[in-house]
C-alpha cells in the first residue's frame, strides 16, 4: 500500500538543526489557528524557545478553496534566542491548493510540503488558478513533498464515532497535527487534554479528533512515509530559567492593565467598540469581572473614550481601547482629556491602513497620529510595546504615567503584536513597585487648578468628596482658580504649563539604553514596537560576523528619554527601520538634527531577519 | 449630635457670573432646579450635573455641585462613565435640541435605550443659540436662520417620541417659565430609577423668540395646553369643557366639548402613564389641531443599567471568588524552566 508520492530532490536540509520554521496553511474553516497552537505548546513543552504569528484573513468565512480566504499559522523555534516567527519556511502544510499557491513562495528551496491530495481536486484546482495539479505536474521539483490523502485517512480514522461526513472532515487538522508532531519528536498529551477540556461535553467529537490525532501521529511512525524523511531533531534551547507560559501581546496588555490598576490601587473603567484588531483586549477584560474593573462597549468610539473620560473624571481610572480609526474618533474627547487633565488610557492596536485598510495585518503607520492627531497643542505621552510579553510592562507603565501626571496616555501596539505569542517568564506581581493614587480630600486651600509641584499633575479630587466640589470643562480655565477664563495672558500661561507638565515626563522615566550592541559605533538600528524581534536577530546576526552594528528600541516616545540624543550622536550611521513610510525618522531627525537613514515596509507583513540584515550590509558597506 | 445642616437655594448656586442673554429661559430653569435641589435633601458633593456644548450646556458652571462641561453632544457618553464609575452618584444631564438631537442624537438614543439611571433636561429652543442662530433638528419646517435663509426644508424632529422610540422608562415635558409645573415634574424625575427624559420648551429670546408663546400666553394657554396626570381624564380648555376621546376605529384621538353631543366625562380617555402607546399619542399632539401634552407622558420602570452592570459584577465575583492577578497570570498551560 503506497499512499504516498515523494519527490525527494536532495539530501535532507535540516535533519539535525538549531531552529526550524513551520507554517499552517488552510481555509478559514480548516482549523489552522487551533492546529498552530497545539503544535506551539508542545513545541514550548519540548523546551525549544519559540514565536508564533497567526495570519488569517478579513473575511470571516470565505468560501471554501478561495485564495483569500487562506488562513495560516507560522512558528519558529529553536535552541537559540527566538524573537521573530522566522523568514523562510522549512515546512509548509497545506490542506488545498489555496493555501499552496499563495504560501510557497515563502519555501526554502528544498523544504518539505505535506499537502492534503484529496483536497487538490479539480474545482479547488481551478479556484485557486491552477490549470494542472501541481502536486503532479512535476512544479515543485524543486521542493520535497510529501502528498497524502489525508481526508481519506481521517474519515477511516473517525469512523467508530459515528460523526456526520461533516463532523469527520473537519478532524483533518487534528490528524496533520498528529503527523507534524511526529515529525518534530512533540509530545501529543497536551494536545489530547486540550481536547478533552475543549469538548467536555461533546465526548464523541473529543474521541474523533483525538482518533485522528493518533491516527496521523502513527502514520508517520509507521514509516508510511517515503525514505529521507525522519524525524527533525531541533535542539532544546537555553532559556532562563522561570515559569514559563504563552501570552499574546493582547492577552499580556489586558492583564497588564488589571496590575496597573492593582499596582495604582485604583478601580478600572475599560470602555471600547468592537474594531480588528483591538478587539480581544475588550473580551478579555470582559471575562475578568473578579478583578476591579468594570467593562462598558459603548455604541461607538466617541461614546467609549467619553465613558472613560466620565468614569476618570469619577475618580476611577478610564481606558478605551481601539485601533486607528476609532482612534481618529476618539481625538476631540482626548483632547478634552487634554484640556481638563484627567487621567486616561487609549490603547491603539495599529493595523494597516488609511480607512479599513488590512484590518487583519499589522503597520506602525499610526505614529504621527499619536503624537499629532488632536486639535491644539495636546501633547500626550506615547508608548510602545516591543514584544507580546512587553505588552504587560508597557501597559503597567501607561497606567503609571496617567495617574501621576493626571494626563491621558497613549499606548501603541499592533495587530502583530496583538495575535503573535511568544514564551514569557510569568511576572510576579510583588516584584512590581506600586504607586498608589491619593485622591484630594482636603478642602483646606482646594482650587480643582491646584497642580503638584514636582510632577505639575492638576489635582484629582472625585466627585463624593464633601467640600471639594468643582466645575471641569472644555473650556478655558484661570491659573490659579480653575474657573472658566478667556484672558489672553492665561491662556498662554495654561498651555504652557500642560506642555512643560508633558515635557518633565522625562525625568520620571528611564533613560534610553541600548537593546544590543555598544552605545557608539559606525552604525545603530533604531527601531519601535512590534518590530523589536526582527531587528534584534538581524543586529545579532551581523556582529556575530564582525560587524559594528547596535541596536535601539524606544518604548517612550514621547516624551523621548532625556539621553536619547546624545546617545543618537555617539554613532557613525543611525538607521530607523519602521512599518510605515518613515514617521519616527522625520520626528528623530527634526528633534536631535542628525542625519539618518531609514529602511520601511509596509506590506502589512512584519520584517523578515534578513530584510534588515541586507539594509546593515548595504550602510555598513559589507557583502 | 446636630442635625445635618439645612441646605438653601443659595449654597446650590455658585460665584459664577451667569452668561446667558436677558430674557433667557435657561434663567427660570436654573432658578428652578436650584430651588428643588434642597427639598430633594440631596447633598452637593453627591450631585454631579455634566453637560454638552451649547448655551443650556452652560448650566454646570452655575450648580454648586460636582459638574463636567464636557464636548459637543457627548454628554450622555460622559455621564455613562461616571456612573458606572461610581453608582453611588446623584447625576444630571443638561443638554440642547443640537447637542442631545442633532451631534448627539446616537448618544442619547443609546443612553435612553440602556436606561442608565440620569435625570436629562433637555431644553428645547428649537434653534442652535450659542453658534448665533442657525435652525436644529426640532426647528419648525420654514424656519428662518443664518444657514437657511429661505426657511427650513426638513422635518422636524419631535424630542419626547424620539426618547418613547429609543425605549426611554420616564418621558416628560414642561415649559421653562412654569415653574409650579416644572418643580414636582423634576421631584418625580429625580425619584425614577433609570433615565428620565424631560423636554424643556425653553425660549430663546434672541434667536427664536416667542415660539412657545402659544403655550405660555396666559390667554391662549388653557387651549394649548394638555396638563396629563397620571389616573386624571384628559380634559383642557379655560373651564376644562374640554377633552380628548379615543377614536378605536382610526386609532386617533378627537376633540370634544363635554355636554355637546351627549359628552360625558366618561367618553374623555384617561391617562395612564405606564401605557407606551398612550404616551406616544399624547407626545405627538401638535397645535393648532390638538393642545400639547404637557407632564409625565410615560413612566414604566426597569432596573437601570448600572444596576445590572453591578449585579452581574457582583454575580461573577461571588462565583470566582477573591480575584488573584498572580494566580490568573499562572492560569493555563505554563511549564518550568531549571
Ligand atoms: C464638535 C463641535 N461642533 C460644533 C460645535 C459648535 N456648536 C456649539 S453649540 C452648538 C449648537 C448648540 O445648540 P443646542 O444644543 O440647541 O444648544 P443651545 O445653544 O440652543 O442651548 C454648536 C453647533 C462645537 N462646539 N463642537
Ligand atoms: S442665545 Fe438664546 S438660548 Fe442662548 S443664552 Fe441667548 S437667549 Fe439663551
Ligand atoms: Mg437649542
Amino acid at each position: 500500500m503506497s499512499v504516498v508520492e515523494s519527490i525527494p530532490v536532495r539530501e535532507d536540509p535540516t535533519p539535525d538543526s538549531s531552529s526550524a520554521v513551520v507554517r499552517f496553511a488552510g481555509d478559514s474553516g480548516d482549523g489552522m489557528q487551533l492546529t498552530g497552537s497545539n503544535f506551539t505548546q508542545a513545541t514550548a513543552l519540548y523546551g525549544n524557545d519559540l514565536a508564533t504569528f497567526p495570519d488569517f484573513p478579513a473575511e470571516i468565512r470565505a468560501p471554501a478553496g478561495a485564495t483569500f480566504g487562506v488562513s495560516a499559522f507560522q512558528i519558529y523555534f529553536g535552541a537559540d534566542e527566538v524573537t521573530t516567527a522566522g523568514d523562510d519556511l522549512d515546512v509548509l502544510v497545506v490542506m488545498n491548493p489555496a493555501a499552496l499557491i499563495t504560501n510557497l513562495k515563502d519555501l526554502l528551496e528544498g523544504g518539505l510540503i505535506i499537502a492534503d491530495k484529496d483536497a487538490f481536486t479539480n474545482r479547488n484546482l481551478a479556484r485557486a488558478g491552477y490549470t494542472t495539479n501541481p502536486l503532479e505536474d512535476g512544479s515543485l521539483d524543486a521542493y520535497r513533498l510529501i502528498s497524502i490523502d489525508i481526508t481519506k485517512q481521517v474519515i477511516a480514522a473517525v469512523e467508530p464515532f459515528g460523526l456526520s461526513h461533516k463532523f469527520a472532515v473537519r478532524c483533518k487538522n487534528m490528524w496533520t497535527l498528529g503527523l507534524v508532531m511526529w515529525l518534530f519528536d512533540r509530545d501529543k498529551q497536551t494536545t489530547i487534554d486540550n481536547l478533552n477540556a475543549k469538548f467536555a461535553v461533546k465526548q464523541d467529537i473529543a474521541k474523533a479528533n483525538i482518533a485522528a490525532l493518533n491516527a496521523g501521529n502513527s502514520f508517520a511512525e509507521t514509516a508510511e512515509l517515503p525514505s529521507g524523511i525522519e524525524v527533525y531533531k531541533i535542539q532544546k534551547a537555553d532559556v532562563l530559567p522561570g515559569l514559563y507560559k504563552n501570552t499574546t501581546g493582547s492577552e499580556a496588555l489586558a492583564l497588564g492593565l488589571i496590575a496597573g490598576g492593582q499596582l495604582a490601587n485604583i478601580p478600572l473603567t475599560f470602555a471600547s467598540y468592537p474594531i480588528t484588531p483591538a478587539s480581544s483586549l475588550l473580551h478579555t477584560l470582559s471575562a475578568h469581572k473578579e478583578f476591579d474593573i468594570v467593562t462598558f462597549q459603548a455604541e461607538d468610539e466617541i461614546a467609549a473614550v467619553c465613558a472613560a473620560i466620565g468614569a476618570s473624571f469619577a475618580g476611577s481610572l478610564g481606558i478605551t481601547s481601539s485601533s486607528g480609526p476609532g482612534i481618529s474618533l476618539k481625538g476631540e474627547a482626548i483632547s478634552l482629556a487634554c484640556a481638563t487633565e484627567l487621567p486616561l488610557v487609549v490603547v491603539n492596536t495599529q493595523r494597516g491602513g488609511p480607512s479599513t485598510g488590512l484590518p487583519t495585518k499589522t503597520e506602525q503607520s499610526d505614529l504621527n497620529q499619536a503624537l499629532y492627531g488632536r486639535h491644539a497643542d495636546t501633547t500626550l505621552p506615547v508608548l510602545a510595546s516591543s514584544t507580546p510579553g512587553d505588552c504587560f510592562d508597557v501597559a503597567i507603565e501607561a497606567v503609571r504615567l496617567a495617574t501621576k501626571f493626571s494626563t491621558p496616555v497613549l499606548l501603541l501596539s499592533d495587530g502583530y503584536l496583538a495575535n503573535a505569542s511568544g514564551p514569557w517568564i510569568i511576572p510576579d506581581l510583588n516584584d512590581y513597585q506600586d504607586f498608589h493614587v491619593v485622591h484630594e480630600t482636603n478642602p483646606e486651600g482646594f482650587s480643582p487648578a491646584n497642580r503638584d509641584e514636582d510632577t505639575l499633575a492638576r489635582v484629582w479630587a472625585k466627585p463624593g468628596t464633601p467640600g471639594l466640589e468643582h466645575r471641569i470643562g472644555g473650556i478655558e480655565k484661570d491659573f490659579e482658580t480653575g474657573d472658566i477664563s478667556y484672558d489672553s495672558d492665561n491662556h498662554q500661561k495654561m498651555t504652557a504649563i500642560r506642555k512643560a507638565k508633558i515635557d518633565g515626563i522625562d525625568r520620571f522615566i528611564p533613560e534610553q539604553a541600548v537593546s544590543l550592541g555598544s552605545t557608539q559605533g559606525e552604525l545603530v538600528v533604531v527601531g519601535w514596537g512590534s518590530t523589536f524581534g526582527a531587528i534584534h536577530q538581524a543586529v545579532k546576526q551581523c556582529r556575530a560576523s564582525g560587524s559594528d552594528v547596535s541596536h535601539i528600541h524606544i518604548r517612550y516616545l514621547l516624551p523621548f528619554p532625556a539621553n536619547l540624543g546624545e546617545l543618537l550622536k555617539g554613532y557613525e550611521k543611525v538607521l530607523v527601520t519602521e512599518m510605515n513610510t518613515g514617521q519616527l525618522v522625520e520626528v528623530l531627525k527634526s528633534k536631535f538634527l542628525i542625519e539618518m537613514q531609514q529602511l520601511n515596509k509596509t506590506s502589512g507583513q512584519p520584517f523578515k531577519i534578513r530584510e534588515i540584515v541586507d539594509a546593515i550590509h548595504s550602510l555598513l558597506g559589507g557583502d | 449630635m446636630n442635625a445635618p445642616e439645612k441646605l438653601t437655594l443659595k449654597d446650590f448656586a455658585t460665584d459664577q457670573e451667569v452668561r446667558w442673554c436677558p430674557g433667557c429661559g435657561d434663567y427660570a430653569i436654573l432658578k428652578c432646579v436650584q430651588r428643588l435641589m434642597p427639598e430633594l435633601g440631596v447633598t452637593r458633593e453627591n450631585t454631579v450635573f455634566v453637560s454638552g456644548i451649547g448655551c443650556s450646556s452652560r448650566f454646570p458652571y452655575y450648580m454648586n455641585t460636582y459638574g463636567f462641561h464636557t464636548i459637543h453632544g457627548r454628554a450622555p457618553a460622559i455621564a455613562t462613565g461616571v456612573k458606572l464609575a461610581n453608582p453611588e452618584l446623584d447625576v444630571w444631564l443638561v443638554t440642547g435640541d443640537g447637542d442631545g438631537l442633532s451631534i448627539g442624537g446616537n448618544h442619547m438614543l443609546h443612553v435612553l435605550r440602556r436606561n442608565v439611571d440620569l435625570q436629562i433636561l433637555l431644553f428645547n429652543n428649537e434653534i442652535y443659540g450659542l453658534t448665533k442662530g442657525q435652525y436644529s433638528p426640532t426647528s419648525q419646517l420654514g424656519t428662518r436662520s443664518p444657514s437657511t435663509p429661505d426657511g427650513s426644508v426638513d422635518m422636524p424632529l419631535n424630542p419626547c417620541l424620539f426618547a418613547l422610540g429609543a425605549g426611554a422608562r420616564f418621558v416628560a415635558r414642561t415649559i421653562d417659565t412654569d415653574t409650579k409645573h416644572m418643580t414636582p415634574l423634576l421631584r418625580r424625575a429625580h425619584e425614577h430609577k433609570g433615565a428620565s427624559f424631560i423636554e424643556i420648551y425653553q425660549n430663546c429670546p434672541v434667536y427664536n423668540d416667542g415660539i412657545f408663546d402659544y403655550v405660555k400666553d396666559k390667554k391662549t394657554a388653557a387651549e394649548t395646553r394638555l396638563v396629563v396626570e397620571h389616573g386624571k381624564p384628559l380634559l383642557f380648555g379655560a373651564d376644562r369643557q374640554k377633552g380628548l376621546r379615543l377614536n378605536a376605529r382610526t386609532l386617533s384621538f378627537e376633540v370634544v366639548t363635554l355636554g355637546e353631543d351627549g359628552v360625558t366625562e366618561n367618553d374623555i380617555m384617561v391617562h395612564d402613564e405606564t401605557s407606551k402607546p398612550l404616551a406616544q399619542m399624547l407626545a405627538e399632539l401638535k397645535t393648532p389641531d390638538f393642545p400639547e401634552a404637557i407632564g409625565v407622558l410615560f413612566c414604566r420602570p426597569e432596573q437601570s443599567y448600572v444596576d445590572s452592570v453591578y449585579q452581574q459584577i457582583s454575580t461573577v465575583r461571588a462565583k470566582k471568588g477573591i480575584a488573584d492577578l498572580n494566580l490568573l497570570l499562572r492560569e493555563g498551560h505554563t511549564w518550568q524552566v531549571e
